[in-house]
């Protein structure tokens, strides 16, 4: 189906033929076998059985050929993974972030993304981080997969080697949108690539300096996964929306007792970086964690323009 | 065939009137037969419970998007559904079942070593299971870690993880004394005559599932202790946050959790193999060989648990060593279907429903084998590893397997345990409409994996769709196949048909007794002449 996305793809596969083939002519043997048996020596034409107790050869026989078979499988198997433990030297470096339940991507020249995007027929190397529980990183096409584990850094890399889009799941289950963490892989020419690579780093800088008011907030809130579990349309998600969130009144329960408070910049940045501390009444405790490694003061400082933008 | 309803002077088990009557009868009795049932009937309802959460998990997952609940629920629900099922039904299983009830009669002995703790350990399991229960509804609502716990989101979630986790542990102790006794009644028990190499395979089997139950479950009991004091105490065992590993604590359960599929799986066999002889009216093909696979199962099993952690980033040196290791496990299996296969060889088959069951299971049984070369070989289980391959994998294996010979089991010795014979017809076409429901429900599973669809996934997206929906229809088929199938049975149990001692003319000790058996199995301890299955 997708044959050729990656430079693993051929060495699996190659591995799922011999495995599957094998196995299927054993299976398809050995079921006929036993039925033609059931026919063959039915009551009805054969009332009376010959008493045998086993044969020494045979065990001998069906001990040594699936031995030498497993070796086989193990053998296609082990060479098929192999190549997939060390990155090139000059692999493109990507640092992948998991948390719950999104991903962020940073290359080399700072920029973030939640989609990951690489040039074609270029080896990328990506360092595996998780910042809450354990996630994996499986992109299906490539036959790649590796757990993210919180303070460890998992490796992983691949060639692309066909343009398009491919899904990017999480496979190890991480909780209640386990089932939503998914993104994208976006295998781009080289030139396609160098462009984005380029204009991309151009308009952090840029929007850094905003030139509509909240864009550099709406980045920030988009590459973090915030939209994850909070919306921006009022929709009621995992946590509260952000549509009229600031400057309004609202009940959040702190310890065991309900205070009213005012959504104003001191209690969006506890919230950011002490989540767990006033809950707003309706949602769970403990679903996030907080951002202090991801998100300076400076860069709140550009979500709270963001959220004054969502009336 | 002598009516002994009027011979046998003793009363049968079923009818002995101890010193309490009904339900205080049997729940203080500690006959090894009594304790089987107790275990049976308990054991069915967890069961069919457990069928009803996968149901509805089946139906949640028909489309993408929500039908019937919400995504914490069905977190909650394949957590329960697991824990119910690995640790009320396929753990203990057929060992504690037809292990308790006819390991005794097996060997030619009145009981096991020690009835009391054989009733001791029904009542952990109770009390495990209501822990277990009592979990959903305290606290800040049902565990949604999956039944493996695994840490740190364990020790990260708000729901109630310590109380399922204490009851899982409490279960341990059950599966342990089990094979304890188990273990001591094979060494001390056996009838005169009956040397290890007469002993009946059933009972091989239960002697290597023993000393598996023995030495690992004490592994997953001090995990789950740490589990517990770690979110009690934030002591930073697995919590990285805290200075803890989270591959340590995969480690840790998967020393005890592979061996389990074990626990599992080698009892399931050893009922096969009673049946296969008894039904082909020949002696086993390759009895040593069986013994020996049986016990290199139960050795091998212990050091390949690493196959569940090919992707958790350890080192290259132990993938290898894992992996190499995992196919050689594959290897005593392998022998035993040559043996089953070879034993029908010039047999005389007398063509009956636990022998249908059997056949079914050799089948499944297959499939769920050759699917795990898939997973234990390194390049491919990094591709399928967490997909829907393996729910599929181990539904062949654990459902396939054990729950096949459960059932195989079950239409075996029912006329030796009740006195009573079933519909054939209708076990029969049971058997039939279950089988097919079975394989339309796990086989698109293997597919939906190899194109990549995770596992434990509360939603999906389109590409997935098809192939779910044959598989939520297979859950119905099969739903129906096992209704025919207990409806059949509690027929039989609850009808007034004529007693029959023996309908398959079997050659084990336990047809050489009355059925059902009397209270102390056998009015005289047989000599044993010769090996256990001489037609």
């Amino acid at each position: 189906m997708y044959s050729g996305a990656s430079n693993f793809v051929t060495t699996t596969d190659t591995a799922f033929a011999v495995i599957i083939g094998i196995s299927v002519i054993f299976l398809v043997g050995i079921t006929a076998t036993m039925l033609w048996f059931v026919y063959r020596y039915n009551k009805k034409r054969n009332p009376v059985a010959t008493q045998i107790h086993g044969s020494n050869t045979l065990e001998i026989v069906w001990t040594v050929i699936p031995t030498i078979l497993v070796l086989i499988m193990f053998f296609y198997g082990w060479s098929g993974y192999s190549p997939m433990k060390k990155a090139p030297e000059d692999a493109m470096k990507v640092r992948a972030t998991a948390r719950m339940w999104s991903w962020l991507f940073e290359y080399e020249n700072g920029i973030k993304t939640d989609t990951l995007y690489i040039p074609v027929n270029k080896a990328v190397a990506l360092d595996l981080i998780s910042v809450d529980v354990i996630h994996s990183l499986y992109i299906p096409a490539f036959r790649v997969k590796e757990d993210m584990v919180p303070g460890k850094t998992n490796k992983m890399w691949f060639i692309g080697q066909k343009e398009g889009n491919y899904e990017l799941f999480c496979t190890e289950y991480c909780g209640l949108s386990h089932s939503y963490m998914f993104t994208e892989v976006k295998v781009l020419p080289q030139q396609e690539f160098d462009t984005w690579y380029a204009a991309m780093a151009d308009t952090s800088k840029q929007s850094a300096m905003a030139a509509k008011p909240g864009a550099a907030g709406r980045r920030l809130v988009q590459v973090n996964g915030c939209l994850a579990c909070h919306s921006a349309d009022g929709t009621k998600l995992i946590g509260p929306t952000f549509k009229g969130l600031y400057g309004k009144a609202h009940t959040v329960i702190t310890g065991n007792s309900e205070r009213e408070i005012i959504a104003d910049d001191d209690y969006i940045i506890k919230s950011i970086y002490e989540p767990n501390e006033d809950i707003v009444k309706g949602y769970v405790k403990g679903q996030m964690i907080s951002y202090k490694e991801q998100l300076s003061k400076e860069d709140i400082a550009h979500i709270i323009e963001y959220l004054k933008t969502l009336e | 065939m002598t009516d002994f309803n009027n011979s046998h002077k003793e009363p049968n088990y079923l009818e002995y009137r101890g010193k309490y009557k009904g339900i205080l009868g049997w729940i203080t009795s500690t006959d090894h037969k009594r304790i089987g049932l107790l275990y049976f009937y308990s054991m069915m309802f967890f069961f069919l419970a457990g069928v009803v959460m996968g149901l509805l998990m089946k139906y949640e997952l028909i489309s993408p998007g929500e039908q019937i609940m919400g995504a914490q629920t069905y977190n909650g629900l394949f957590t329960l559904h697991g824990l119910t099922m690995i640790f009320l039904f396929v753990i203990p299983g057929v060992a504690a079942v037809f292990g308790n009830f006819f390991l005794p009669i097996l060997i030619g002995a009145k009981d096991v070593s020690f009835p009391r703790l054989n009733l001791m350990s029904w009542y952990l399991y109770i009390i495990g299971a209501i822990v277990v229960l009592i979990s959903q509804f305290i606290g800040d609502g049902p565990p949604d870690t999956g039944w493996t716990f695994y840490a740190p989101y364990s020790l990260k979630t708000n729901t109630n993880v310590v109380a399922a986790v204490t009851g899982a542990f409490i279960l341990g102790f059950s599966s342990i004394l089990t094979g304890l006794n188990f273990i001591v009644t094979m060494h001390r028990l056996r009838a005169p005559g009956m040397g290890w190499l007469r002993m009946p395979l059933f009972g091989w089997a239960l002697y290597g599932t023993g000393w598996i139950q023995l030495l690992a479950t004490p592994v997953v009991g001090i995990t789950f202790l740490m589990v517990i004091a770690e979110r009690l105490l934030g002591i930073g065992f697995f919590d990285p946050a805290i200075g803890g590993d989270p591959i340590l604590y995969q480690h840790l359960f998967w020393i005890y959790s592979h061996p389990a599929v074990y626990i599992m799986i080698l009892p399931a066999m050893g009922a096969i193999t009673e049946i296969i002889p008894t039904f082909a009216r020949k002696t086993i093909f390759g009895y040593t060989a069986i013994v020996i696979s049986s016990m290199a199962i139960a050795f091998v099993g212990y050091f390949v648990w690493g196959h569940h952690m090919f992707t958790s980033g350890m080192s290259s040196t132990s993938r290898w060593v894992f992996s190499l290791l995992t196919f050689l496990v594959a290897i005593p299996s392998a022998i035993k279907v040559f043996n089953w296969t070879a034993t029908l060889y010039k047999s005389s088959i007398n063509l009956q429903t636990p022998f249908y069951w059997a056949i079914a299971f050799v089948f499944v049984f297959m499939i769920g084998g050759f699917s795990g070369l898939v997973l234990g070989s390194l390049a491919t289980d990094i591709h399928v590893h967490d997909t829907a391959f393996v729910v599929a994998h181990f539904h062949y294996i654990v459902f396939g397997g054990t729950g096949f010979a459960f059932f195989g089991a079950l239409h075996y010795w029912f006329p030796k345990m009740f006195a009573k014979v079933y519909n054939f017809k209708v076990a029969n076409i049971g058997l039939i409409v279950f089988f097919i429901g079975f394989n339309m429900l796990y086989f698109p599973m293997f597919y939906l994996g190899l194109m990549g669809m995770p596992r434990r996934y509360y939603d999906y997206l389109p590409m997935f769709h098809s192939a779910n929906i044959l598989s939520t229809v297979g859950s119905w088929i099969m739903a129906t196949g096992l209704l025919i199938i207990i409806i059949n049975l509690i027929r039989a149990r609850k009808g007034s048909g004529k007693e029959i001692d023996d309908p398959w003319d079997g050659k084990t000790l336990e047809w050489t007794i009355p059925s059902p058996p009397i209270v102390e199995n056998f009015e005289q301890i047989p000599e044993v002449k010769h090996g256990p299955y001489e037609y």
